[in-house]
């Protein structure tokens, strides 16, 4: 037995095929973190991974199945430049086409820079997660083929 | 959403016994998190250290437990786990809040205040 990984195992790609509520979307998220690739990842790289597809699948559930039924279809692959994703949904397509641009809530709202002196009636309750999308990810790319919403991006991994 | 409370002289303090606050359990923690607080002591420390996982819904029900609390009360947090640090961290919402390394130090800052 040797502890290191199998290569082929880690190239290989895993899908999850979820559907679009909230405990669902906690439910696939724990199951991707059990199998591989993410299994093979740090408990940090798994966080990165965690809170990027969280955002991405809860906002299908809640915007393109508007809290709906609907299946959602999530590939991971780990490759030389990091985890590359892929999601999939039949629900309504993104505003004008496009993803949000994931501006902080704050600059979007105003023109104040510290938040420790925003009015407290000012501080965001929402909008952080195309934020959090944007900062954690590369490369990503919306399209609408078919019917379909794909949504690909990778997740870049350093070894520290 | 399992809530444990401890009372103090002005201080209510709040250990979150779920392991997550995520899209399927911020309102319910909000809405909870607005009855334990009716009480009205000044400070409330909410104690994260189980809490492994948050995302952008249960970060939104934590800023808006702050707005509930108005601008006469606080809302602390304590014992940040690495994945709830980095979700604060990457939404500059730390700047927000005052956020102790430990409960314990949330409560002797209380000492010394």
């Amino acid at each position: 037995m040797t502890p290191a990984p199998d290569p082929d195992g880690a190239r290989a790609s895993h899908t999850c095929v979820l559907s679009s509520d909230p405990l669902a979307v906690r439910a696939g998220l724990a199951r991707m973190a059990a199998n591989r690739p993410l299994s093979l990842l740090t408990s940090d790289q798994r966080a990165t991974v965690e809170v990027v597809m969280a955002e991405v699948l809860n906002n299908v559930a809640e915007h393109a199945y508007a809290g709906g039924p609907g299946k959602i279809t999530v590939t991971l692959r780990l490759d030389g430049a990091g985890l590359s994703c892929q999601v999939t949904d039949e629900g309504t397509p993104m505003p004008a086409g496009r993803l949000p641009e994931g501006k902080h809530p704050v600059q979007r709202a105003s023109e104040v820079d510290s938040f420790a002196n925003l009015p407290l009636a000012d501080l965001p309750e929402g909008g952080f997660g195309w934020h959090m999308i944007r900062r954690l990810t590369e490369g990503l790319l919306y399209s609408r083929v078919g019917g379909q919403n794909r949504l690909s991006f990778v997740i870049p991994l350093q070894t520290r | 959403m399992h809530l444990q409370t401890q009372t103090r002289p002005k201080l209510l303090s709040v250990l979150v016994m779920d392991d997550r606050i995520d899209a399927a359990s911020a309102i319910q923690f909000k809405e909870k998190m607005r009855d334990l607080t009716q009480s009205g002591e000044p400070r409330v420390v909410l104690d994260l250290a189980r809490v492994q996982f948050l995302d952008s819904s249960g970060l939104g029900a934590i800023v808006a437990v702050k707005k509930l609390l108005g601008p006469d009360r606080a809302l602390e947090l304590s014992s940040l786990t690495p994945t709830v640090e980095k979700v604060f961290r990457l939404t500059r919402m730390d700047s927000i809040f005052t956020i102790h390394p430990t409960h314990a130090a949330a409560l002797s800052h209380d000492a010394s205040a």
